[in-house]
């Protein structure tokens, strides 16, 4: 698609709506994986409900924006055993990271914080080397 | 009541930018860190189009002592780049890399996605729960 960038730009400019409003009307960084980790590992216990409320809003619009849009094709591989260690990693390195995409990618490089800028620089580097070698070497994805 | 019904306002317009923005198709995502294949920059756009509004909000809370409905403003951690930042985000960008999928598309997609999408989200659930230990076991910095 052409507009691809054109469509890029509005989402991205509606991600830092949301992000906008999270932390001037509720007070809080929206960082995805933070806002998930905290619930399942138990240590956001006191504000479960509004961690709850953020992620079925997050589920529930794309369920039907998605296909209204025609935009409801992921592409996922299908290896199941890709997908598996991709998602232990992700969980894993970004509650280590205490951020990913979001909380440090938007919601930190946009207040110049040092952690976020640094942790964005390590994800880019890492997706770029599975990239180049799941891709490049091995053939894989 | 209030707070809840924001949160969901703000997961709801999170969900619906990454849509729009194409970031739940995980081509596009691993086209970007693609650089030397047939690189897609739109990744470079949501970023850029995402910054520009919590810039602003960043400044506007800057003047504010709490948000709207009486949190405090989160401060920063001042805390430097650790360990955990280093190791933790080289993992996450390598899991990132090998499928497409950030913890935030990894939501939004997951009516959608099909069974990939949800063992990735299982996946993703089971390294989170495991990371407190993960952590103790390898001496990394609790920053959490």
């Amino acid at each position: 698609m052409q507009a691809d960038w054109l469509w890029g730009l509005a989402g991205g400019f509606i991600i830092g709506t949301a992000a906008a409003l999270y932390l001037l009307v509720n007070g809080r960084v929206m960082g995805a994986s933070g806002i998930l980790g905290g619930l399942v590992d138990g240590s956001g216990r006191t504000t479960a409900a509004e961690r709850l409320a953020f992620i079925a809003g997050l589920v529930a619009l794309p369920a039907v924006a998605a296909p209204l849009l025609a935009r409801d094709e992921t592409h996922v591989t299908p290896s199941l055993a890709l997908v598996v260690i991709a998602g232990l990693l992700v969980g894993i390195g970004t509650r280590l990271a205490n951020g990913c995409t979001s909380g440090h990618g938007v919601c930190g490089i946009s207040r110049l914080s040092r952690r976020g800028l640094a942790a964005t620089l390590f994800y880019l580097l890492g997706g770029g080397i599975a990239v180049l070698v799941l891709r490049h070497v091995l053939g894989a994805i | 009541m209030l707070r809840n019904l924001f949160a969901a306002l703000a997961g709801a317009l999170f969900g619906l930018g990454l849509v729009v923005s194409g970031m739940t198709d995980t081509t596009k995502v691993i086209g970007w860190l693609d650089i030397f294949g047939d690189w897609d920059p739109t990744l470079a756009f949501v970023m850029g189009g995402a910054i520009l509004p919590m810039t602003i909000a960043w400044r506007i809370a800057a003047r504010r002592q709490q948000a709207v409905l009486g949190t405090p403003i989160p401060g920063s951690l001042g805390l430097g780049v650790d360990r955990g930042i280093a190791i933790g985000s080289l993992l996450f960008g390598f899991g990132w890399g090998l499928a497409g999928l950030c913890p935030g598309p990894a939501m939004a997609s997951v009516s959608f996605g099909g069974r990939g999408g949800i063992v990735f989200l299982l996946a993703m659930i089971a390294g989170m729960v495991a990371t407190p230990s993960i952590r103790a076991r390898f001496g990394l910095p609790a920053t959490a």
